[in-house]
């Protein structure tokens, strides 16, 4: 891999050995890797490879089988994971009856605020402005993605992990995903993101992990 | 940069589970209806007779609501599992307990004291002697949160299973059986004349314990639910 290994900072999520198996069949793994503040790092692989496996392992929500993650060079707990992880699934994680604000909010309550950001800034940079009180279940598969991606934006986590951010959205869209992880990684920040490989992040050349079926190989 | 604090974080919890209750009030009535439907059987069942009636009310009033509180816990985490709010609360730094205690408030406030607030009409349905309902409101204050945290803990097990209604009750009534005791032995008592203070005050013993350890079993079942 790419990275500064011989750096003097402590890579931002080290994984080693990292295997999952469910009812004794291997899901992913082992795996090995490291992600640098600035990383944007693409996960390719086919359905049921085992990629959102994976993005639930690193953010804390599954144990995993074998291998340890190191977060800054130390080992994970729960705790001291949720201030550095901010996970975008396939499932949105917002409320359907709630406004996009009301759902923001609940996260920020929740989750902590980003500095210099608010709720109203970040609706307008996923180009939702004017959509403040509307409740979600009157907004389009990808405006409810938007919402989602503004949440991103203001809680304070350094690693994104992010579960097929590209689905659902359109060009511009797709656009705008992109500039979010440039930003992203321009603050330090560091994200993983699968996709089954229809889009890619297009700024520079990302890092690549490709999950085969049980199997993994980094190119 | 900023976490928040523990309570800001109950507060969302708090603004967000009133505000979608507030969205589906036609639902939140949906328990009290259904008390009332029951215990306006038993006199078509029993005869209109006041002496039976009086009889059987406060342990008919107590079953009543005992089931319909049993209606509407399923509820309590189906729809944040299937939208991902609950990964979300999960990942939270701060402790999921809490936020789970602070749910389960959301949940009694909404569907348990509308039915304390209907439950003298109930006794009143069934001829309850007055001297009796002061023990059973007080028999229900403490009971119903009671049943409301040992449910939450049974549902957090269970939400991960697709039809887990049968499961649920299964699970949840032979834990409900104890309390429905205390509760009918407090009016039992109140309706003979005996004191009542005993079996309250076990009510009240089982719901500190409650209050303390079902978070904590909640949270840490939820974690295995998600697995």
């Amino acid at each position: 891999m790419n990275s500064p290994i011989d750096s003097e900072a402590p890579a931002l999520l080290q994984a080693r050995g990292l295997a999952y198996l469910r009812n004794d069949e291997p899901i992913f793994g082992p795996l090995s890797f490291q992600l640098y503040g600035g990383d944007v790092v693409l996960m390719e692989g086919d359905n049921g490879s085992g990629k959102t496996t994976l993005l639930k392992v690193l953010s804390g929500l599954l144990e995993p089988s074998s291998g340890e993650i190191l977060l800054n060079g130390e080992p994970l707990t729960l705790a001291r994971l949720s201030h550095q992880v901010a996970l975008l699934g396939h499932l949105l994680g917002i409320k359907a009856e709630l406004s996009p604000l009301q759902n923001l909010r609940f996260a920020i309550g929740i989750g902590g605020l980003r500095a210099g950001i608010t709720p109203h800034h970040a609706l307008k940079s996923v180009g939702l402005e004017g959509y403040e009180d509307v409740p979600l279940r009157q907004l389009s598969a990808g405006q409810k993605k938007r919402v989602a991606l503004a949440r991103l934006l203001l809680v304070p986590a350094a690693l994104w992990l992010l579960d097929e951010p590209y689905a659902n959205l359109d060009r511009e869209g797709i656009g705008l995903v992109n500039r979010l992880l440039e930003l992203h990684a321009l603050r330090g920040g560091a994200a993983l993101i699968t996709s089954h490989g229809a889009y890619a992040y297009t700024s520079g050349t990302p890092r690549r992990i490709a999950l085969r079926n049980t199997d993994m190989a980094a190119a | 940069m900023s976490y928040g604090t523990a309570t800001s974080a109950c507060r969302a919890v708090f603004v967000r589970d009133f505000g979608l209750v507030w969205r589906r009030r036609g639902d939140a009535l949906n328990p009290v209806l259904f008390a009332i439907m029951v215990v306006a059987l038993f006199p078509f069942a029993l005869g209109p007779e006041p002496k039976a009636l009086q009889q059987i009310s406060a342990g008919a009033v107590l079953v009543a609501l005992l089931l319909a509180g049993l209606l509407s816990l399923d509820a309590l985490f189906r729809s944040d599992l299937e939208d991902g709010s609950l990964e979300q609360l999960v990942l939270s730094p701060h402790p999921l307990a809490l936020l789970l205690a602070c749910k389960i408030a959301v949940h009694w406030l909404t569907t348990a004291l509308p039915l304390l607030l209907v439950a003298p009409l109930l006794g009143e349905m069934l001829y309850l002697p007055r001297p009796v309902l002061g023990t059973l409101m007080a028999a229900l204050a403490l009971s119903t949160p009671l049943l409301s945290l040992i449910g939450a803990v049974c549902v957090a097990l269970t939400v991960g299973m697709r039809r887990s209604g049968m499961l649920l009750a299964l699970l949840v009534l032979p834990l409900y059986v104890p309390v429905l005791i205390f509760a009918a032995g407090a009016c039992n008592a109140a309706q003979q004349g005996l004191p009542t203070l005993a079996p309250l005050l076990w009510l009240g013993a089982a719901l500190a314990l409650a209050l303390v350890l079902a978070p904590l079993a909640c949270a840490a079942a939820l974690r295995i639910s998600l697995n």
